[in-house]
């Protein structure tokens, strides 16, 4: 019923930069609602980048980036944990609670019915009891169910994960593997940027192989091959610090 | 009786001890909030540039019409804010760091401070206005530093599950499409609003104290936003009494002896507070079961 619903994403010719260096370059394809995509590629490939710039935290240098069947303040967005201040002062009530923003926004308190559902949520990602717990007492993977909880409770129709496993335990991983799995199954379209070229080969539907190029997407078993994984090594180095400009058309 | 008058004598007897006690009442229970998103937001320092940003805005107004309290804080808070968003800006647009930008507005403003206020005043005028001068607040300044106090803290009230999310995850807020520039912007102005209240008192040389001191020394006394604001204000209006009954008992400079007292209290929260402190880390030396 929801894979009729869900949304899409359509790249053309995207290219975003830091300081004028291209970090994702003419990147053209689309995510396709329902997908379950991996998105695999060597550091600084840009995988992380093309997250922000679907998100919508960079704005492309040229291309674009079109959403269908989704608001873009409606992606579900798992930041890289780097990218978050574990040592503030928050219990695990309140991060997975800031998946309810859309409903209760910057001003309506949280009532008894949105706090039953945040501690179902916790339940779900096996953090019953931590409730009160202050973030920076949790270790790597408990932190990181704690984001999944939120996740969770924003409940949206598109999931954006950037290295959802980095630092974390084999259980962990599987719960939450799982989690994402089911999210795939009620026909949630789902990305999710990874390390772990085994957890791509058997889990993951389909990738795209990034090395700010597309080397190849589609099927896993397709594009995970030793000629393109060697492609996408050679790409990323052919890359240079004094590199001139780009001829491409934009 | 002896205690009696060591400790409320001085209020019950003189005006301008009320005075100064209310005024600083005020600041510490408005500059907790701030302080402690200061120090969450590992801008304590920051908080002590901008204090030195509004000295050549209120110097200027010094210059223009004197001792004028609405002159001076018209050109504090325009300078401040001047200060702020000139310096996020260039640490955005150039390869230049922001605490480095940060320095470098602090030096050239608290020179050129100095300079104007020395142009027209005395050296007394200069030391008014680096460190304040607490026993003379009128009423003026005393409804201005109030009505900062309660704008600070109806707009905190607004913006704070903004900011709470802007300092912990940005990235979440963003994507969905919380405004948290608008939040961040919003507490600058906050925080130079109170460094203008502040600096009648304390000057602009010490205000920052009465504000970051608290908050750093609550860290250890609460591990929750709420719970550190409270325990910021407390720290602040206890700091405040002490500072004020040791100014007067032993005729001593007043803002030098509140924020020595704020920094006392600080010594004694690492050394003794709940939380990471050296107590509480020796007490806790032997681990639990699991």
């Amino acid at each position: 019923m929801l894979k009729r619903t869900a949304p899409s994403i359509q790249l053309d010719n995207l290219t975003l930069s830091y300081r004028r260096h291209p970090a994702v370059h003419h990147l053209s394809g689309t995510f396709q609602p329902g997908s379950f995509t991996a998105i695999f590629g060597p550091n600084g490939a840009g995988k992380s980048t093309l997250l922000k710039g679907i998100v919508g935290l960079i704005k492309p240098d040229s291309g674009r980036v079109t959403l269908d069947g989704i608001r873009r303040d409606d992606i579900g967005y798992l930041p890289q944990q780097s990218a978050l201040d574990r040592s503030f002062p928050m219990r695990v009530l309140d991060v997975a609670a800031m998946g309810l923003w859309r409903k209760a926004g910057i001003f309506s308190a949280i009532g008894r019915k949105q706090l039953g559902a945040v501690e179902a949520a916790l339940e779900a990602v096996g953090l019953t009891g931590f409730e009160d717990r202050i973030i920076g007492t949790l270790s790597g993977g408990q932190f990181q169910r704690a984001l999944f909880a939120r996740l969770l409770l924003q409940d949206t129709k598109l999931i954006l994960l950037d290295e959802p496993f980095t630092a974390i335990d084999a259980r962990t991983c599987e719960d939450l593997l799982a989690l994402i799995s089911g999210w795939h199954a009620e026909g949630r379209t789902v990305v999710t940027v990874l390390h772990d070229l085994d957890i791509v080969r058997e889990r993951i539907p389909e990738t795209l192989l990034l090395a700010r190029e597309k080397v190849a997407w589609g099927p896993t078993a397709e594009v995970i091959t030793d000629a393109n994984l060697a492609r996408a090594r050679h790409l990323h180095e052919a890359f240079e610090d004094n590199a001139e400009l780009c001829e491409m058309p934009a | 009786m002896a205690l009696y008058d060591l400790l409320f004598g001085p209020f019950i007897e003189f005006g301008f001890m009320r005075r100064a006690l209310m005024g600083c009442i005020a600041l510490s229970i408005s500059g907790a909030p701030i302080g402690v998103f200061l120090v969450l937001r590992r801008m304590s320092l920051m908080g002590d540039v901008m204090a030195h940003a509004i000295l050549p805005g209120a110097a200027i107004g010094f210059l223009l019409s004197g001792f004028s309290l609405f002159a001076m804080t018209v050109g504090g808070v325009a300078a401040g804010l001047l200060v702020a968003l000139g310096a996020g800006a260039i640490a955005r647009t150039t390869p230049l760091r922001e605490d480095a930008s940060f320095a470098a507005f602090y030096l050239v403003s608290l020179g050129l401070g100095v300079m104007i206020v020395s142009i027209k005043g005395s050296n007394i005028d200069l030391l008014h206005v680096l460190f304040g001068n607490v026993l003379a607040l009128d009423d003026p300044s005393i409804y201005l530093i109030g009505g900062i106090a309660t704008v600070t803290l109806l707009s905190l009230a607004l913006i704070y599950r903004l900011l709470v999310a802007e300092c912990f995850d940005p990235g979440f807020l963003k994507s969905v499409g919380g405004a948290g520039g608008m939040a961040h912007f919003l507490f600058l102005a906050l925080v130079v609003l109170n460094l203008v209240g502040g600096f009648n008192a304390l000057g602009t040389l010490m205000v920052v104290g009465l504000i970051v001191l608290p908050a750093a020394s609550a860290r250890f006394w609460s591990e929750s936003v709420p719970g550190q604001i409270v325990a910021a204000a407390i720290i602040g209006i206890v700091s405040s009494l002490v500072g004020l009954l040791v100014s007067y008992h032993a005729e001593l400079p007043t803002s030098p002896a509140i924020i020595l007292a704020a920094g006392a209290i600080h010594a004694a929260s690492i050394l003794a507070g709940r939380h990471g402190s050296f107590a509480s880390q020796a007490l806790r030396a032997r681990h639990l079961r699991a």
